[in-house]
């Protein structure tokens, strides 16, 4: 069920466009015009919602998980990356936890070996999701350049970097091959590891079914179907100048290829992909272990009923001034 | 009490779920020696908790109030609308499963449900349904579920099997940190007046005692009078210290484990012998005289309240500063959450060291100190005569405690300190040390006799690492900085490394300590022959 719906949900979002633009051309408007800037509205304004649902909530306390020595005794050396206490060194923390995947860099695998437990370095996870995120990154900027007349220099760049095999025409980006190998593994660990297929859910199968059809469908326009590609950048231009157009023979599997990505732009503010903007709201990674040096504020933080010691020495007068305690009142 | 098996009936442990299995469709099964006694209706009453009677986990009806559910939900909306920690945590996880090998009770276990991921998601599931709109509509295929009895009942059996060790927190990737979801769970459940025996005695306790013990004060002064006794027959010379005295320069508060029984009365006799060395000008309290908080397991307010009692004694008492013993959860507290509770503590001054002169800023706020930074400091500026060989029948490693690790960062200054009153140290391996330190598998209130069985797999990781250390290094102590590993390790080094020694840092300390006009040692704190002076050596 939870690998089979989300699986099936995929085909059917491939389906339509497909379908849809080759029996009617009308419904070009639809998947070209309609849904993407329906798409990236829910997008923006999910997004924003999102992340102001969360900083609705206070931070009622300093709860940093320090993975390195505090600041203490001034020859001590204190870990800053690990331990931060200035706003710089907990900049320096998140840098490292958001581009690197510090944390995740971390992971170890637990395993019974002739009657004791073991850890032994397990950097796959890591390894596969820091290619996902980094080579998704770099595939999305790429593709600024159909939305303007001259193709930036950083972008050209970036083409020929990642172009730098120089096999084939039109050229083979490195990135493709990285995205499909990385959401394919991420994919089939899901399946095939037996903690890991315990604890997911249809949401955890949805979005990497969908991305890798993302990423398919763009393989198949760029090296296999031959797209219109000046019509593609018409079509792409006219959406981002409020002006927009549906030029002809663009070509089905562009449809498929762009409604598939507002699906995701759709899904996104919903699903657990709101990790992308939640790893900076993280308290146990975004505060400064600086509680003793400053105090905090708990804007909710209410008056207690407390045993004073007043009340104290009420119940225990008699038996602290035998025991020759200084009491407050005799 | 459920018989207790084997360890090695224990280690039969699989990883892998059963395949074909969805973890919503095993119901809770609450077995016997993986779980507490219920809270007792006085101990509820006692500090003013809801819904306060007697109650039996295994009775199928949990005397629970007229609509539970809407208490809990209601409750649930509060703290989302709180804790920003609490929110995010129950959006963004993506389970990538990195934490699910990372906690001690699922390494000594093997419960899927004891994953930090799953842990969570038994709360999750609960989230969704009634707080986002997949999760009503789509429910199941969307990984929501009711709450029902049921529900309530898991969640009773695994959040009180959690220590809020924070050790999956370490290699989440957003850093969800389960211990902030336990501390909800033990919220909700405590507006149902479902906390066990173990937690809730010692909370009404030290609410109206000053200790989690309920030792009266004489009691205390009797406990530390045999101490000085015992200091007097070892060291020949007799310390006073003093009680609930005004004017003292610094009042001194540690976890009243340290003193009710060993091996934790050897570290209060450590703490006494050193200040009396140094003449330092401090006082004990019997109002506040403890410094763990058994409060923090139960629900926030609480925790404060207990907490309460420590800076207003500081003030009636009008003490520049405090210094605080060896305790875990202790320092989670006093690191994070005092300052903002009970603050600010602006009638005390900066802590100074009379000794050295030092400074310490890093407590600039909080004016609160821990006992190993000022030994570190101490032992820094040449101010102790040590004779570290005293201490040289001991092959010690140092177990980090949870919360001075990664609540908090206080690495170094013990290790310092133990290698300068010992000669042997071997640190166990790195992946089980540090930040990545394992739980003693009895924290956050687990430390009770009749849920032995998960103590004891709970303890299995680090008592495994112990005995890596035994095996290579002839490791034959294990020294610590908290009071619940004191009393917890000690039982579960007894199951799985037989023999080792469980022993404070100051323990080791006065042992090492050249004291002015003392006698000649024949033995150590324990009474045990010092290296040279045994009998059959």
């Amino acid at each position: 069920m939870k690998t089979v719906l989300p699986f099936i949900a995929v085909v059917i979002f491939v389906l339509l466009p497909l379908f849809g633009v080759t029996v009617a051309h009308q419904t070009e408007i639809f998947f070209g015009i309609v849904v993407p800037y329906a798409a990236v509205a829910v997008f923006v304004l999910g997004f924003i919602y999102r992340v102001l649902q969360w900083g609705k909530s206070p931070v009622p306390f300093c709860i940093p998980t320090t993975c390195g020595q505090q600041k203490s005794l001034p020859w001590i050396r204190q870990d800053k990356l690990e331990n931060p206490v200035t706003t710089m060194q907990v900049v320096g923390r998140m840098l490292l936890e958001v581009l690197v995947f510090r944390s995740l860099f971390r992971n170890i695998k637990a395993e019974m070996k002739e009657g004791k437990a073991v850890y032994g370095s397990e950097k796959l996870l890591w390894l596969a999701g820091l290619a996902f995120h980094w080579s998704f990154l770099f595939i999305f900027v790429r593709h600024y350049r159909f939305f303007v007349q001259d193709v930036p220099t950083v972008i050209q760049m970036m083409e020929g970097v990642d172009g730098f095999f120089q096999i084939g025409a039109p050229l083979f980006y490195m990135t493709d091959a990285v995205i499909l190998g990385a959401v394919t593994f991420l994919l089939v660990r899901r399946v095939y590891l037996p903690q890991i297929r315990y604890i997911s859910l249809a949401a955890d199968f949805f979005p990497l079914f969908l991305i890798l059809a993302i990423a398919i469908s763009g393989i198949l326009m760029r090296y296999f179907f031959k797209t219109h590609i000046v019509a593609v950048k018409q079509l792409a231009m006219g959406l981002v100048s409020l002006n927009p157009v549906i030029p002809q023979g663009i070509g089905a599997i562009f449809y498929v290829h762009l409604f598939l990505i507002c699906v995701l732009l759709m899904y996104f503010p919903f699903s657990k992909l709101m990790h992308m903007g939640g790893v900076f709201l993280s308290p146990t990674r975004n505060m400064a272990n600086d509680s003793r040096i400053v105090r905090h504020i708990n804007p909710w933080n209410y008056p207690v009923h407390v045993h004073t010691y007043e009340e104290y020495e009420n119940d225990f007068r008699e038996k602290m001034k035998k025991a020759g305690l200084p009491v407050e009142k005799e | 009490m459920a018989k207790q098996p084997k360890p090695e009936e224990l280690l039969q442990i699989d990883y892998n779920p059963p395949p074909s299995e969805d973890w919503m469709d095993r119901p809770v099964e609450l077995k016997q020696g993986n779980f507490c006694w219920g809270a007792k209706g006085k101990n509820l009453a006692i500090v003013e908790f809801p819904n306060a009677r007697d109650w039996t986990p295994v009775e199928a009806d949990w005397k629970l109030p007229k609509d539970w559910e809407g208490t809990v939900l209601e409750a649930m909306a509060d703290r989302l609308s709180k804790y920003r920690s609490f929110k995010v945590f129950m959006d963004i996880c993506v389970r990538c499963g990195a934490c699910a090998d990372k906690c001690h009770f699922f390494i000594g276990g093997g419960d899927p449900k004891n994953m930090p991921v799953l842990r969570a998601e038994l709360m999750r599931s609960v989230y969704r349904k009634y707080f986002t709109t997949a999760g009503k509509y789509l429910g199941k295929l969307a990984g929501a579920r009711e709450l029902n009895l049921t529900v309530l009942k898991e969640w009773w059996y695994y959040f009180y099997q959690c220590t809020e060790c924070r050790r999956c927190s370490v290699f989440c990737p957003y850093g969800i940190d389960t211990a902030e979801i336990t501390m909800m769970a033990r919220e909700f459940t405590n507006l149902l007046g479902l906390n066990t025996d173990w937690i809730s005695g010692p909370v009404a306790n030290c609410y109206m005692k000053g200790n989690h013990l309920g030792l009266e004060p004489h009691a205390i002064m009797n406990s530390i009078e045999g101490m000085i006794d015992d200091i007097e027959t070892i060291t020949g010379i007799r310390i006073n210290p003093s009680f609930n005295r005004k004017g003292a320069e610094i009042l001194f508060v540690t976890p009243s484990g340290d003193l009710f029984a060993d091996p934790g009365t050897f570290t209060a006799m450590g703490y006494m012998m050193l200040f009396h060395e140094l003449g330092l000008d401090y006082t004990w309290s019997t109002y506040a005289s403890e410094g763990g908080n058994f409060g923090l397991f139960t629900s926030n307010e609480m925790a404060k309240r207990l907490n309460a009692k420590i800076y207003a004694e500081a003030k009636r008492l009008g003490v520049k500063y405090i210094i605080g013993g060896e305790c875990g959860h202790m320092w989670r507290v006093l690191n994070q959450y005092m300052d903002t509770w009970n603050g600010p503590a602006d009638f005390m001054e900066l802590p100074k060291s009379p000794i050295t002169g030092t400074v310490f800023d890093n407590a600039a706020s909080t004016k609160m100190i821990h006992v190993a930074e000022f030994t570190a400091d101490l032992i820094k500026n040449g101010k102790l005569k040590l004779d570290p060989s005293r201490n040289d029948d001991l092959v010690i490693t140092y177990h980090d405690s949870c919360n001075t690790a990664r609540g908090m960062g206080l690495l170094e200054e013990p290790r310092y300190i133990i290698n300068n009153v010992c000669n042997k140290f071997h640190e166990m391996p790195d992946n089980t040390i540090r930040e990545r330190t394992f739980c003693c598998g009895s924290g956050t209130g687990l430390n009770a006799s009749e849920n032995m069985e998960i103590r004891m797999r709970g303890g299995y990781p680090r008592a495994n690492a112990v005995k890596h250390v035994k095996e290579k290094h002839g490791v034959n102590t294990l020294a610590n900085i908290c009071a619940i590993d004191r009393a917890t390790l000690s039982a579960s080094m007894d199951y799985w490394v037989p023999g080792m020694r469980v022993t404070g840092v100051h323990e080791l300390v006065a042992n090492a300590l050249i004291m002015t006009g003392e006698k000649e040692r024949e033995t150590d704190l324990r009474g045990e022959p010092l290296p040279g002076k045994g009998g059959n050596e």
